[in-house]
């Protein structure tokens, strides 16, 4: 399918839970609102005609005023690929977690924690993944500030 | 599988520093006697936020930092990144470009897989094939050298061009290693892959069935050991390889269940000779060119974003660009093959014997410099 089908068939589905999409040939996406992403995450991976069985890529990117989390979704069977974005306010992001969709989203959500402290709801195992556990600040915010220190060792 | 666990559980750490953890990769494993009741990866012995570094520095600078991601198979870490932002910026190279792109691409591709499979050997304690297979990795290396300077970390494919032509005679020169190196393909496999020993240890060991390996977002080699044919190269063509004639093996279960890590490892053997294949086809077709006709005097792409993806020799290699127009990009997000493969090592080792772990790791063909990025 084209991104372009795969966005109607969506806007049918959901409506105004899928308030934005940019269609181009670089990176095709469609914002959805952060209270469905399971169901919509269950959708496209379930949905007959779409069978995005493959998490390809889950992160976040900060915005400076909001936090995204951006899923590359794509499809073995039918090798078409989608993007899906949700945006979060930058002082709590919280989502519902894509584990139970996805097992890989597991560890990409940690990373996603990890780096820009996205918490996921239901997530069975949140911890740190890249970082050592007592590590201080998301390192991938932009007003992020390297520490000089850790453990009075000079990083 | 249904094991009855009796007895005392106990808690074995296996690495950082762990010859065959082919990096600085910890292992928690929970044992019951000889056999692996769980085991957990503990990743982040290397991180270096590659994607914060990346940031902070001009488009054709982060293109070393690729380079070290995955040290095995630099040229297809950076080829990667500058499609991207070729792709990003709306450059289209000339073919001569692409192709020597290509040639490249796939003797690193030959050079990482005989890693692989001779550091196997290794860890399954057969020193032989290591050797043989180093011998013929440094002859590529060499054609690496003689091309841009360096064996190992090339910053060889720019934002929109390449950094040096092919020295003179160095086709003839491929055509005639592929000439002396298909052959020992077959050499390598009465040494190893027949090998009585090394089936016994690899057939029946760290099966991926393939809805375990696609709800894991496993790729490459490790997807196809477990009978799925997928290739970016084949299903999402760039750098047009659509014109070349390949075939892209998946394991067959020989010896036992289908996606093993016998069948792994022996989807790396036959990739090998496809790879050869592709050269071969490249080089006939190599045409002339100015190799620098395309590179721009400044990388500046316009607001956007791009995720592109390529066939990396251990999986599919993702670069996600978000780009706010200034020189310096605004996130880079990896999506590293390595990454996936291990996250669902707690679901393939389980119940397996301690000396089963290593055959496990070993055939997953990590870099854990990738992993952790």
């Amino acid at each position: 399918m084209t991104p372009r089908e795969i966005e109607a068939l969506l806007k049918e589905r959901f409506g105004d839970r899928i308030p934005e999409s940019r269609l181009d040939g670089l990176c095709s996406w469609s914002l959805v609102d952060p209270a469905a992403i399971l169901e919509v995450a269950r959708f496209v991976h379930d949905d007959e005609k779409l069978k995005m069985d493959h998490l390809e890529l889950l992160g976040g990117v900060d915005y400076k005023d909001r936090i995204e989390v951006v899923y590359v979704v794509n499809s073995l069977t039918y090798h078409h690929r989608y993007t899906l974005k949700c945006r979060l306010p930058r002082d709590n992001p919280r989502i519902r977690t894509v584990e139970s969709v996805w097992k890989v989203a597991n560890w990409h959500e940690r990373e996603a924690y990890d780096m820009f402290g996205i918490i996921f709801e239901g997530h069975s195992d949140l911890r740190r993944i890249l970082c050592p556990d007592d590590w201080e600040g998301y390192p991938l915010r932009k007003d992020y500030t390297f520490p000089g220190k850790y453990h009075d060792m000079p990083v | 599988m249904n094991l009855d666990y009796s007895g005392d559980i106990m808690t074995l750490n296996m690495g950082p520093q762990h010859p065959s953890m082919h990096g600085v990769l910890r292992l928690e494993l929970k044992t019951d006697g000889e056999v692996v009741v769980e085991a957990i990866p503990h990743i982040g012995y290397l991180h270096r936020c590659f994607e914060k570094h990346a940031e902070n520095i001009e488009y054709p600078g982060v293109v070393p930092f690729t380079d070290r991601m995955d040290y095995v198979a630099a040229m297809n870490m950076e080829l990667g990144y500058v499609l991207a932002v070729e792709k990003l910026m709306g450059i289209q190279v000339n073919d001569r470009v692409r192709y020597i792109r290509i040639i490249m691409a796939e003797l690193n591709r030959i050079a990482s897989h005989l890693v692989a499979a001779g550091t196997y050997g290794l860890d399954l304690g057969s020193w032989t094939p290591f050797l043989h297979c180093f011998r013929d990795r440094e002859k590529i290396l060499d054609f690496f050298e003689e091309t841009c300077g360096a064996r190992l970390l090339y910053n060889y494919n720019w934002i929109g061009g390449l950094m040096f032509d092919l020295p003179e005679g160095l086709e003839r020169r491929i055509i005639e290693f592929l000439d002396y190196f298909e052959p020992l393909v077959e050499d390598l496999n009465r040494l190893l892959s027949y090998n009585y020993i090394f089936i016994k240890r690899t057939a029946s060991v760290g099966i991926i069935p393939p809805e375990v390996a696609v709800s894991y977002g496993i790729t490459g080699p490790n997807l196809r050991g477990s009978g799925i044919k997928f290739d970016v190269r084949r299903n999402e063509p760039y750098l047009g390889y659509e014109e070349f004639d390949f075939e892209v093996p998946v394991g067959k279960g020989e010896f036992g269940p289908v996606g093993s890590c016998y069948d792994r490892y022996m989807v790396r053997i036959w990739e090998v000779l496809q790879s050869c294949r592709i050269i071969r086809q490249a080089i006939a077709k190599l045409p002339p060119g100015d190799v620098h006709a395309t590179i721009p005097k400044r990388v500046k792409p316009p607001v956007g974003e791009v995720y592109m993806r390529t066939e990396c020799p251990r999986g599919e290699l993702g670069y996600y660009i978000v780009s706010d127009g200034t020189s310096k990009p605004y996130r880079v997000k990896v999506k590293s093959p390595c990454f996936t493969v291990m996250s669902g090592f707690r679901e393939y080792s389980r119940g397996a014997m301690i000396a089963d772990i290593v055959a496990i790791v070993g055939s997953v063909d990590i870099v854990l410099v990738e992993l952790d990025r």
